[in-house]
């Protein structure tokens, strides 16, 4: 790649291969508008909801997750291979992709930065338990840290525990509290959190 | 490949940044480069695409934003796959830079739209065929082998020659190191266990385990405690 801006490049690249009939414009701009708008962390948090207030969609989720998530109109690309993890009092789960940046798009959305950068790759893997308290979590050592390196085609969604303080919510409340992050597994959700 | 991709376990990469609110794309450029590369859906293969980021130049790799990786990668895979050369590209990029206002050509293809929605929408890429029997179960003791293949690979150097448990069975998928090159392998996929004492050693936190999807040819059985010769000789 040469010392020119990534803009021209980009620019370039999508000029030729336009004229070439390979692409089209308004392929371009209806895929970011489904990335940029539609397909986020707000799918995940209903997953999550759904699986705090029903005990049969919980055990299919942990059973079949891609299948469970279909059931709910929520399936797509870096999603047909999904496997959720739970979090309980002694467990603790995190995902990574240590190679590149494989993440659960389907559910999620579009990764975050750090999450694509080798700081968090190289050390969620190594010392979890510090990582998560820069992030936040403070986890005791009788908490297993189980973390998800995603190296083939499977993604991970970390099913975080249900915070006390929640009982008689709304599946639409619940689901207002569960952050991206903590699908993630970098923390968990409370009552006074919210997506963002 | 033992590239810098391979970043697990490394020091010196600090504290991780947040950004708060953070927005999908950060400039234009990326939002169109994201929208461009996805319009190529089905015209190459996630396998292809990773093995395409690792030939960036290792130091570009560490100081470039991620899009700037992805740019990289995907000028690698149009070259490569012949949709265009290297001469009309940097020709094109010569004449944006001589006027960067100029538009970039419009063109509708709305047959192509759906079948991209469709594309993103259902995901379902194909798995290979039903296979022979597996040769390893839940439970087994495994080794991650000591392997060191120049080209794609994905058993990352931390977990190399360190022993694991079968934790979970999952269907056969592409074996990377030769579908990332065209080819059609295929193997039975496994979520191995390691704990953190075997990856790094008797500092590690005791309460940690990491797993990874390994491919069967990336594993060999451990032998049995009952298989070693007994202490003292």
């Amino acid at each position: 790649m040469g010392a020119e801006s990534p803009d021209t490049r980009v620019k370039a690249i999508e000029a030729l291969l336009t004229e070439k009939g390979l692409i089209s414009s308004d392929a371009i701009d209806a895929l970011i508008r489904e990335y940029e708008e539609d397909v986020g962390p707000l799918l995940g948090a209903r997953v999550v909801a759904r699986a705090w207030t029903d005990p049969e969609f919980k055990a299919s989720l942990l059973k079949d997750a891609t299948a469970a998530c279909k059931e709910l109109g929520i399936e797509g690309l870096m999603g047909d291979h999904l496997v959720a993890v739970e979090n309980t009092p002694t467990v603790h789960n995190v995902v990574v992709c240590t190679l590149c940046s494989c993440y659960p798009w389907s559910v999620l959305g579009l990764p975050p930065s750090w999450y694509k950068q080798p700081a968090y790759r190289s050390r969620i893997v190594l010392e979890p338990r510090r990582v998560l308290r820069e992030f936040g979590c403070e986890l005791p050592e009788s908490v297993e840290i189980r973390v998800w390196d995603s190296s083939a085609d499977i993604r991970y969604l970390v099913l975080p525990e249900r915070p006390p303080g929640t009982e008689g919510m709304s599946e639409e409340e619940l689901a207002a509290l569960v952050t991206r992050d903590a699908m993630i597994g970098v923390e968990r959700v409370t009552v006074f959190q919210g997506p963002g | 490949m033992n590239g810098i991709h391979d970043v697990g376990g490394m020091h010196g990469f600090g504290q991780v940044h947040g950004e708060s609110d953070e927005p999908v794309f950060h400039a234009e450029w990326e939002r169109r480069l994201f929208g461009l590369r996805m319009s190529l859906l089905g015209r190459y293969t996630l396998d292809e695409a990773r093995r395409a980021s690792e030939t960036m130049d290792p130091g570009a790799y560490l100081t470039s934003p991620y899009y700037e990786r992805w740019l990289a990668s995907l000028e690698f895979l149009l070259v490569e796959k012949g949709y265009l050369t290297q001469a009309e590209l940097e020709q094109m990029v010569a004449e944006y830079e001589k006027d960067p206002d100029a538009p970039v050509p419009r063109r509708e293809n709305p047959a192509l739209v759906e079948r991209l929605l469709r594309m993103v929408r259902e995901g379902g890429s194909p798995l290979p065929e039903a296979m022979g029997p597996r040769r390893f179960r839940e439970g087994d003791r495994i080794r991650a082998r000591n392997m060191h293949p120049p080209g794609h690979n994905r058993l990352p150097r931390y977990a190399r020659g360190k022993p694991g448990k079968i934790a979970r069975l999952y269907p056969a998928f592409f074996l990377p190191d030769t579908h990332a090159y065209g080819g059609q392998e295929a193997e039975y996929l496994y979520c191995v266990s390691f704990t953190g004492e075997d990856l790094w050693g008797s500092d590690a936190d005791p309460s940690h385990l990491v797993h990874l999807d390994l491919w069967e040819s990336y594993l060999e059985p451990l032998p049995d405690v009952t298989d070693r010769a007994p202490e003292g000789d």
